[in-house]
């Protein structure tokens, strides 16, 4: 069947922080470039971002890039590459002054600089003490910066597809990346993009888990392209989970709460963190107040008549605090909990966040996989960068505001480097394959031909549900194990899905039917990849890792220092060292040690 | 000019979890019901950025233009 084909240098995939500020780097070059979005730009979910971004920019605090890679690759839990992580860092003042050149409103000091705040896990001196080195926009960081790169982006004459749902990779037979195809949400028509170079940037998939605080748009379609296009999956059992979601609704009450004196407690009122973390109580980091409410949950002590969620409370903070100091939490807690928090307690669970893993790339932007004996090979014509990539900075665990810079250094970086290959003559445009578009066209007929399928609101709510239970804050073998066999069911069901409304234009079923063959991947990648990873390290923490001086906190470096690829086909695992040698001589290697704080 | 429906309800995907949780509701109680002049009234308060949006709806800021009001009411009630 013949479909429509546009020609661009490049097309990204996402318009959010990681997107536009990639498209930005290949319009002022002069390339023609396209980004295709599912919703308008300026609504896309970086608009959520509130910490700020960070930058050892030492405002309000002295501060050097030495000491932020030191924390950052702490906070990985030692999974993260050191060279990326150096490169990170290093980049970031300069890619934050540039926000400010594009009219960014960052907080200012008195003497009209950046003002810095603190936030957790970020030090000084090596983790001594707390530095304040987060940027930010009052509390719209993340909306701020959206909208200056997208006025930045129209300036630079970038074409934006809004309202397009990508859908496969086009690759030919040596597995180079020739461009993507797409549906218009307005005709339902499939056309082909081709491109020299298509970049990745699609943000993640927290819809994989029943309680999440991502929009509804976070289903990980980049990351499920990539996997179905043969791309393995990088160190996916990571995800970052929020101690206070608010129980069956995912919306986050930020840490503040508990800044300002919130303390959590289980079905007896006992102000459970002072068994956990005597010293910091409630204020101890997102990990650990997360197990801990796991830990009360798990062992009955949970609220409700269920008894699966624990109370936030803050009735003893005065009305005058609540309103003034936690702005909108009272607006929240009221709409989704149907409680107001000056008079009753807040129900709160962990809930999933952030997903640390990803496409595998280099701190180049370049998707690299396994070829040849050399676990990095390029992949020709494909970059990725944001949260649907792994670079890998955030390794195991991710540190506040280290997302935002994640975006920009690599949005920016993989942009450089299409610019650079393209300007060199590197980036062709190859010939399309005859069948560029069968896949797509397949996915679209099936849809509209499936007979005694399955629904796809049941399917997307049985892989949330699996994936809560069994691939959680905390993990534990037996349940992993069932949670691998589940999955596989729910991923058989998923590709029998049936759609009711079979029309052509601005049909949002199908749409959703389309997201869900995109979650189920990642929810197989993190389930597989999970059960398969005999230790605790970061955000995977497992109930029979043992804490000793051989594996501390349960970490095994002799046998676990590695990162996972999970492959689609065929459901398998490999494994690639970890580089643990930094990008320049700048500094020494951050050597493994225990992660205490 | 009659709006397409679908186009609609699409637009109704936001930034915001708060928004998308309040918007799913509607949808699901609110949308179907909708007359025409309804639906360009939903249109047009779509437009506005998601942090006014939700201020909006959760009370803390106010509605800044009648013609969003009886949306913004549905959209609360729930």
């Amino acid at each position: 069947m013949k479909v429509a084909k546009r020609t661009f240098d490049a097309v990204i995939v996402g318009a959010g922080g990681a997107g536009l500020r990639a498209a930005l780097q290949l319009s002022e070059a002069g390339m023609k470039t396209a980004v295709l979005t599912k919703v308008f730009p300026t609504r896309s979910h970086t608009v959520a971002a509130q910490g700020g971004v960070a930058a050892s920019l030492g405002n309000s605090t002295e501060d050097n890039w030495h000491w932020h890679m030191y924390d950052t690759v702490k906070g990985s839990d030692w999974l993260g590459d050191q060279d990326a992580i150096e490169f990170m860092v290093k980049k970031a003042n300069e890619v934050v002054v540039e926000l400010e050149h594009y009219g960014m409103p960052f907080d200012r000091t008195d003497n009209g600089k950046i003002y810095q705040r603190p936030f957790g896990g970020h030090s000084q001196n090596y983790g001594q003490t707390p530095v304040s080195r987060s940027c930010a926009a009052a509390d719209r960081t993340g909306h701020a910066m959206l909208h200056a790169l997208y006025q930045r982006n129209v300036r630079a004459n970038t074409q934006f597809f809004v309202e397009w749902m990508a859908m496969d990779l086009i690759r030919n037979a040596d597995g180079d990346v020739l461009g993507v195809t797409a549906m218009e949400m307005e005709t339902g028509e499939v056309s082909i993009f081709h491109a020299k170079a298509t970049i990745f940037a699609t943000g993640g998939a927290g819809r994989i888990y029943y309680s999440s605080t991502n929009a509804f748009i976070n289903t990980g379609d980049g990351v499920g392209m990539a996997a179905r296009a043969g791309i393995p999956l990088e160190d996916m059992e990571f995800w970052q989970f929020h101690p206070t979601g608010v129980a069956g609704a995912g919306v986050l009450i930020t840490e503040g709460v508990r800044g300002e004196g919130g303390i959590l407690r289980n079905a007896s009122g006992e102000r459970f963190m002072e068994r956990y973390a005597p010293n910091l109580k409630d204020l101890a980091s997102r990990d650990v107040v997360s197990r801990a409410m796991t830990t009360e949950i798990n062992e009955g002590r949970g609220c409700g008549s269920a008894k699966d969620h624990v109370l936030l409370d803050i009735t003893h903070l005065s009305p005058e605090t609540i309103n003034k100091r936690l702005p909108g939490i009272r607006e929240i807690s009221i709409q989704f909990a149907g409680v107001d928090p000056i008079k009753a307690l807040i129900p709160v669970v962990p809930t999933c966040h952030y997903q640390m893993g990803g496409i595998p790339t280099n701190y180049k932007g370049q998707v690299v996989v396994p070829k040849d004996g050399n676990s990095n090979v390029p992949i020709v014509g494909f970059y990725a960068a944001g949260e649907c990539a792994c670079a890998s900075v955030h390794g195991a665990n991710r540190l506040g505001t280290n997302s935002l810079l994640d975006l920009l250094v690599f949005g920016k970086a993989a942009g450089e480097t299409v610019v650079s290959d393209f300007q060199s003559g590197q980036l062709k445009l190859q010939p399309l394959p005859e069948d560029a578009a069968d896949v797509s066209l397949a996915r679209i007929a099936r849809l509209e031909t499936q007979t005694g399928g399955e629904d796809v609101h049941e399917v997307r709510l049985e892989m949330q549900r699996v994936m809560q239970k069994h691939a959680g804050v905390f993990r534990f073998a037996d349940v992993m194990k069932e949670g691998v066999t589940k999955i596989m069911e729910v991923a058989e069901r998923a590709k029998r899905t049936q759609i009711k409304d079979k029309s052509k234009v601005w049909n949002t079923a199908r749409t959703e039917a389309l997201e869900l063959d995109n979650l189920i991947e990642v929810a197989k990648a993190t389930m597989v990849s999970a059960e398969a990873r005999k230790e605790s390290r970061g955000a995977h923490v497992r109930d029979d890792a043992i804490d000793c001086a051989e594996t501390p906190n349960g970490r095994d470096d002799v046998n676990w220092l590695k990162h996972t690829l999970w492959y689609s086909q065929g459901n398998r695992l490999d494994y690639k060292p970890v580089n643990l040698q930094p990008m320049s001589a700048d500094v020494e290697p951050i050597a493994l040690a225990k992660r205490t704080y | 000019m009659t709006l397409n429906r679908g186009r609609v309800r699409w637009q109704c995907r936001r930034a915001l979890l708060e928004l998308d949780l309040v918007f799913a509701r509607f949808l699901e109680r609110h949308f179907d019901h909708l007359t025409d002049d309804q639906l360009a009234d939903l249109d047009d308060l779509l437009i506005v950025e998601d942090h006014d949006l939700w201020a909006m709806i959760n009370g803390s800021q106010p509605v800044t233009n009648d013609r969003w009001k009886e949306m913004v009411d549905l959209l609360r009630a729930g």
